[in-house]
């Protein structure tokens, strides 16, 4: 199962097996994962379950959707490798991804 | 915390009840944590039942909350299956129907709401369905297909997505409202508008101002709606979305404040300071509109788990959040936020016919509430002016050529 490094505001790192298949929203909300609300359980209408994607992973974690884009716009301390986490699908390439969580998401 | 610490006991696994007790072993709380559900599984998300799960696009191990093997693994007891009868707040215990008796040092009571029943003959018939859990669901998927006709009872959000869902599996679908407008409770005119053209451009009959006076049946099984008006719309299932009064009772029966709802401050504390209420049941102050109000959404839900986890761990109170929810329909996202208290007028941004449109609430100047029809930036702008209570510019909010970015700077 691909591993991916979930890094709290705080520094607390977390490192889990998430299925392929599943999101990196849902991968850190059913481990308790702190940091990652995700209201609306990833239907990208929200904007809770917003991380910085690291530098190295960007190209392999995909483009934005428009709906995706005019979402994060709007969302706290936006960056240019922010992402809505609930829009990232987890495959065997994204083994080793690494993301840090905003200050707050609301 | 010592030994003899009971804990917290939370009534309710919904949503909102299994948000609270996750969110408290997050924040570090150490006591025992119970969690008591009426239902048999696990708490689970309820939004997509009746859309991605409806339509098959989700499976059950993705609607739950958490994998089962948590809540033994942080250490929350599950108890399943079970209702709880009484709550007596003196001796801080409840009383559950299978006969235990639980103490708890604090309550958290997410009992949530059920779907309002039709007080009209045939109401018992086989095939008359509502949509609150996955069982309900589970029925309704199984009597939808290609060559089945669904009769939705009340042009409500869970009518609407059921329709459209039904539609997708090859169903026919009517919508039967008792107003003349659908969301009439909900939405304004102009959203009433689009949504009943959308769906009727993709096959959804509707009866608008028709008064159902009774569910007809062949042999135990539902075969029609029958109108006041005589009219009987032929169906093989029928499902009631006509709204969902708060389960509250045993809050009433404890002695706790309820008004249409168990009345709780902007930490989620009812009126005796060891019970908190969270969820569809509460009845809440909306501190951006100085009333209080009973919200049915998981924004709220989670908002309010936030409120009661953050008091009992004594962590800073989360900020106050402005209400929002979303509604998936055909390819529509649906988006929407506030509440239109005190409404002098509305604003359309955009065209409807265009199918990406906002329709703001102001009082004067000041965004009350926003609807927003495939118009995320509308829609994140819009709760975030809410928020602020600050005025804005009528014309340039109208005016698309300036983007909300702008709009709200």
């Amino acid at each position: 199962m691909p591993k991916i490094t979930y890094i709290e505001h705080n520094g607390s790192e977390h490192v889990i097996d998430v299925k392929s298949g599943l999101s990196v929203m849902e991968g850190a909300v059913k481990n308790n994962i702190p940091g990652i609300d995700a209201d609306c359980g990833g239907a990208c209408a929200c904007a809770t379950c917003h991380v910085y994607v690291d530098a190295a992973w960007t190209d392999k974690t995909g483009a934005k959707s428009a709906m995706e884009e005019s979402m994060l716009d709007f969302a706290e301390n936006v960056e240019p490798t922010s992402r809505l986490s609930c829009q990232i699908k987890v495959t065997d390439q994204l083994d080793g991804l690494v993301v840090r969580m905003p200050e707050s998401q609301h | 915390m010592t030994e003899t610490n009971p804990g917290v006991v939370i009534v309710g696994a919904g949503h909102a009840g299994g948000t609270v007790a996750a969110l408290l072993r997050q924040y570090g709380f150490e006591a025992p944590i119970t969690l008591i559900g009426e239902e048999p599984i696990p708490p689970y998300q309820r939004p997509p039942l009746s859309k991605a799960w409806l339509k098959g696009e989700a499976d059950a191990e993705s609607l739950a909350l958490k994998p089962s093997e948590f809540y033994a693994e942080v250490g929350i007891e599950l108890i399943l299956g079970v209702k709880v009868g009484a709550i007596h707040p003196a001796e801080h215990t409840v009383d559950l129907l299978d006969g235990r008796t639980l103490s708890y040092a604090v309550l958290i009571i997410a009992t949530g709401a059920r779907a309002r029943a039709l007080p009209i003959r045939g109401a018992d018939l086989r095939g008359v369905l509502s949509l609150r859990s996955a069982a309900d669901a589970e029925a309704l998927k199984a009597a939808l297909g290609p060559g089945k006709r669904l009769a939705v009872i009340g042009g409500g959000y869970i009518g609407l997505e059921a329709a459209a869902s039904a539609r997708a599996l090859g169903a026919e679908a009517v919508i039967i409202e008792r107003e003349p407008r659908i969301l009439a409770r909900v939405a304004c005119k102009v959203l009433s508008t689009f949504f009943t053209d959308y769906h009727r451009a993709r096959g959804v009959d509707f009866e608008l101002g028709a008064m159902v006076e009774a569910l007809e049946g062949d042999g135990g099984h539902v075969s029609g709606v029958r109108l006041a008006s005589g009219q009987v719309i032929p169906c093989d299932v029928a499902l009631v979305g006509v709204g969902a009064p708060p389960n509250d009772e045993i809050a009433a029966a404890a002695g706790l404040e309820c008004q249409g709802g168990i009345v709780v401050d902007t930490h989620a504390r009812t009126s005796d300071p060891d019970i908190f209420a969270i969820g569809d049941v509460s009845h809440r102050p909306l501190p951006h509109y100085h009333r209080s109000f009973r919200l049915e959404s998981v924004a709220n839900a989670l908002e309010q788990a936030r409120q009661a986890a953050a008091a009992i761990t004594g962590r800073p109170a989360p900020p106050h959040e402005v209400t929002w929810n979303w509604s998936d329909q055909y390819d529509i996202k649906y988006q929407f936020a506030g509440v239109p208290f005190d409404v002098d007028d509305i604003l359309v941004r955009g065209d409807p016919a265009s199918g990406k449109f906002a329709v703001f609430h102001l009082t004067g100047d000041v965004i009350q509430a926003v609807e927003a029809i495939n118009a995320p930036a509308e829609f994140m702008a819009g709760r975030q002016l809410i928020g602020q209570r600050r005025p804005i510019s009528r014309t340039r909010l109208a005016d698309t050529t300036i983007s909300m970015k702008e709009v709200a700077a």
